[in-house]
C-alpha cells in the first residue's frame, strides 16, 4: 500500500517540471543524450564484464569477449564451495529482522524527540544520537568486538542489534523533520477521544510516516545486506557468515578460478540487482527523499 | 519546501504542547520517556560504551586478551613516530581529497545532463544508481580481476606503459584502482542529491535568463551552481567522510600492498588491531582517528559557515 502512495508522490514531484521543459522546447539534446548513454558504459561495462566472465572456462577468462563454450556448471561450482544458500539465509534473515526492527523501533524514538523538542531532556537526547554520526565506526570497531563477544553477542542477533542501533542517528536525522511536519491537531483529535500516546503513534503517527519509513527500509536493507566491516569483525563463527564475508574467505581460498568466483560475486549481487530491477522507480525516490532531509 | 513549514510548526509548537508539572507526570509525557529513554540506554551500551572502553584501551599494552597494565601515553608517542602510519594518515587524506573532488565533479556534470533535455531520462537515471546498490567488496573483486587481466592486455596492445602492466601492484599508481572503485560507487548517491538540488530550480529563471542572451556556462555557474550551493556542502561533507573511511575497497582490491603503500588508517585499525596483536596500540590509533576527523569535521563547519555569511 505504502509502495503506491510513495511512486505516485514520486511521479508526481518530478512531472510538473519535465512537462513544462517538453512544452517549452519539443527539441531532445541528442548529443547530450549521447554522451550520457557513452557514460553509463562506465556502469554497465562491469557488470556485463561480470556476467560473461561468469559463464566461461578458466582458459578463456581474463577479456570482454562473450565465452565461446557457456559454462553454466561454474554457478553449481560456486554454489557448493560457497556453501551459497546458507550465506544468503543468513544475509537474508539479519537483513529482514534489521529492516523489520530499525522500522518498528526507530521511528517511535524518532516521535518521541521530534514532539518533545522544546523539552531540554528530549533536545539532550537529540544531540546524543545524532553527535553518534560523527563517531565512524572505526573509532569504535575494536572494543565492540571484544564486547560483542563477551555478550554472546558474536553471531546474527548481535549484528541485528547493531545496525537496529547504530543507523538510529542517521534515522532520526531523516525522520523527525518530516514527523514535525505532521500537524499536531491530528494528535490532539484523537487525544480528546481517549487515545493514548502509544495509540495515536501507531494508528496515526506511523502510517503517515510512509514515505519516509521506505526511505529507512531501503537505506536500512542495502547496509545490512552489503555491508562487510561489520560482520567482519562481529562474526566469530563460519556457519553465520554474510554473503560478502563468504565472498571474502571464498576468495582467499579460491582466487585462481576466476569464472567460478565471477558465479559466486554474480550470485551474491544478483538478488539486490533483481529487486532493483523491478522496484528501481520507487528505490531511487525514496532513496532521494532521505538525502534532501 | 519543508524546512519552511516545519520551523513553522516548531515554534507554534511550544504553546501547545501540555506542560508537565514538577511532582505529577502525566501520562502522555511518560509515554515519550519510554519510547527513547531505552532506546537511549541500548545506545549507550553499544556506542558509546565501546567508544569510551577503546578510550580506555588506548592507555594500556592489552593484545586483546590476557594480562595487561597501564601504560600512560606510551602508545600516542609510538603512533608518532610510527612510519607506517603516518603513511596511513597521510595517504588516507589525500585519497580522500581526490575521490571528493572526482566524485563531487562527475556527479555534478551527471546530474545536470540528467536534469536537462535528454531522452530516456528516468532509464538513465536508474542505471547510474546502480552502484549504489552492489557491495563494494564484491563488485571490488570484479574490478580487482578488471585490473589485473582485461586492462594491462588493453594497455599493451595500445602500447601504453604504465597502463600495460596491472595497476593494483605498481609501486606508484596502486592508488589509481582505488580512487576508481571508490568515485564510481561514490558517485551514484550524489548524482541523486544534486539531482534533488536541481529539482528545487524554478524553470522561470532560466527562462527569463535565456531572454537575456544568457549561454550555457554562464547559465551553470551564475545560476545552477549559486542555487544548489548547499546540496554541494551536504555532499562535499558525506563524500569526505565516507572516503576517510575506506576500507572494503583496500581489502578487494590491494590488500594495502604494494610494501603497505595502500594502507588506509581504517585498514591499519584492523589489520594491526584484530589480526597483528597490536590491539591496545591501535585503539590509541583509533582515538587519534577521532580527533583527526573532529578537527576536519570543525574546519568544514567553519569553512561552510563562512560562505552562507557571503
Amino acid at each position: 500500500m505504502s509502495a503506491t502512495t510513495i511512486s505516485k508522490t514520486g511521479v508526481s514531484a518530478a512531472k510538473p517540471a519535465e512537462t513544462k521543459v517538453y512544452r517549452r522546447d519539443h527539441n531532445i539534446n541528442w548529443w547530450l543524450t549521447a554522451v550520457v548513454a557513452v557514460l553509463s558504459l562506465t556502469v554497465l561495462i562491469p557488470l556485463y564484464f561480470t556476467v560473461v566472465t561468469a559463464l566461461k572456462t578458466p582458459a578463456d577468462a581474463g577479456t570482454f569477449a562473450l565465452p565461446t563454450t557457456w559454462n553454466w556448471h561454474n554457478f553449481a561450482d560456486a554454489w557448493a564451495k560457497v556453501n551459497y544458500p546458507k550465506a544468503a539465509l543468513n544475509s537474508a534473515i539479519i537483513t529482514v529482522a534489521s529492516v523489520a526492527l530499525t522500522l518498528l523501533t526507530n521511528t517511535f524514538v524518532a516521535y518521541a524527540i521530534a514532539r518533545n523538542m522544546d523539552k531540554r531532556f528530549f533536545r539532550f537526547l537529540y544531540y546524543f544520537f545524532i553527535a553518534a554520526m560523527f563517531v565512524p565506526f572505526p573509532v569504535i570497531m575494536l572494543p565492540l568486538a571484544k564486547q560483542m563477544g563477551a555478550l554472546h553477542l558474536d553471531n546474527q542477533l548481535g549484528l541485528i542489534i547493531l545496525y537496529m542501533t547504530l543507523g538510529l542517528g542517521t534515522n532520526l536525522f531523516i525522520a523527525t523533520g518530516f514527523i514535525r511536519s505532521i500537524p499536531i491537531s491530528l494528535e490532539e483529535a484523537a487525544r480528546i477521544d481517549g487515545a493514548s500516546t502509544w495509540t495515536i503513534f501507531w494508528k496515526i503517527i506511523f502510517p503517515l510516516m510512509g514515505p519516509i519509513n521506505a526511505t529507512i527500509a531501503i537505506l536500512t536493507a542495502l547496509w545490512a545486506w552489503n555491508d562487510f566491516l561489520m560482520p567482519l569483525i562481529v562474526l566469530t563463527d563460519q556457519s553465520n557468515q554474510t554473503i560478502p564475508l563468504a565472498q571474502y574467505v571464498f576468495s582467499s581460498q579460491f582466487a585462481t578460478n576466476y569464472p567460478m568466483a565471477f558465479a559466486s560475486y554474480l550470485m551474491a549481487m544478483a538478488p539486490i540487482l533483481v529487486v532493483y530491477v523491478f522496484a528501481q522507480k520507487w528505490v531511487v525516490g525514496s532513496v532521494m527523499r532521505g538525502a534532501v532531509k | 519546501m519543508t524546512s519552511s513549514s516545519t520551523s513553522a510548526v516548531a515554534s507554534s509548537r511550544p504553546a501547545k504542547k501540555p506542560r508537565k508539572s514538577a511532582f505529577s507526570g502525566r501520562k502522555v509525557d511518560r509515554a515519550f520517556y519510554w519510547m527513547a529513554v531505552p532506546a537511549a540506554l541500548i545506545f549507550a551500551v553499544f556506542l558509546y560504551v565501546p567508544f569510551i572502553r577503546g578510550v580506555a584501551y588506548s592507555f594500556t599494552n592489552s593484545q586483546g586478551f590476557g594480562d595487561y597494565k597501564w601504560i600512560g601515553l606510551k602508545n600516542y608517542g609510538a603512533l608518532f613516530k610510527d612510519n607506517r602510519v603516518g603513511h596511513a594518515y597521510v595517504f588516507t587524506f589525500l585519497l580522500a581529497v581526490i575521490i571528493t573532488l572526482l566524485i563531487n565533479v562527475i556527479a555534478m556534470f551527471l546530474a545536470v545532463a540528467l536534469n536537462s533535455r535528454i531522452a530516456f531520462k528516468n532509464g538513465f537515471r536508474a542505471i547510474y544508481f546502480i552502484p549504489y546498490t552492489l557491495g563494494v567488496l564484491v563488485i571490488g573483486y570484479v574490478f580487482k580481476y578488471i585490473f589485473m587481466a582485461p586492462l594491462p592486455a588493453i594497455g599493451k596492445a595500445l602500447g601504453i606503459g604504465w597502463l600495460s602492466q596491472s595497476l593494483l601492484t605498481s609501486e606508484s599508481y596502486s592508488w589509481v584502482p582505488i580512487v576508481f572503485l571508490s568515485v564510481w560507487q561514490g558517485v551514484a548517491y550524489s548524482v541523486l542529491i544534486y539531482l534533488a538540488g536541481l529539482q528545487t530550480i524554478d524553470d522561470e529563471i532560466y527562462e527569463a535568463a535565456s531572454l537575456d542572451g544568457v549561454n550555457a556556462w554562464q547559465n551553470f555557474w551564475k545560476i545552477t551552481f549559486p542555487l544548489i550551493g548547499p546540496f554541494f556542502t551536504i555532499n562535499l561533507v558525506l563524500s569526505f567522510k565516507n572516503a576517510f573511511n575506506t576500507f572494503d575497497q583496500v581489502v578487494a582490491l590491494t590488500d594495502g600492498g604494494p610494501d603497505s603503500k595502500t594502507e588506509t588508517v581504517t585498514y591499519l585499525i584492523w589489520k594491526g588491531g584484530l589480526t597483528g596483536g597490536e590491539y591496545a596500540y591501535q585503539t590509541a590509533n583509533a582515538v587519534l582517528f577521532f580527533i583527526v576527523l573532529a578537527i576536519i569535521a570543525f574546519i568544514q563547519l567553519r569553512i561552510s559557515n563562512a560562505q552562507e555569511k557571503v
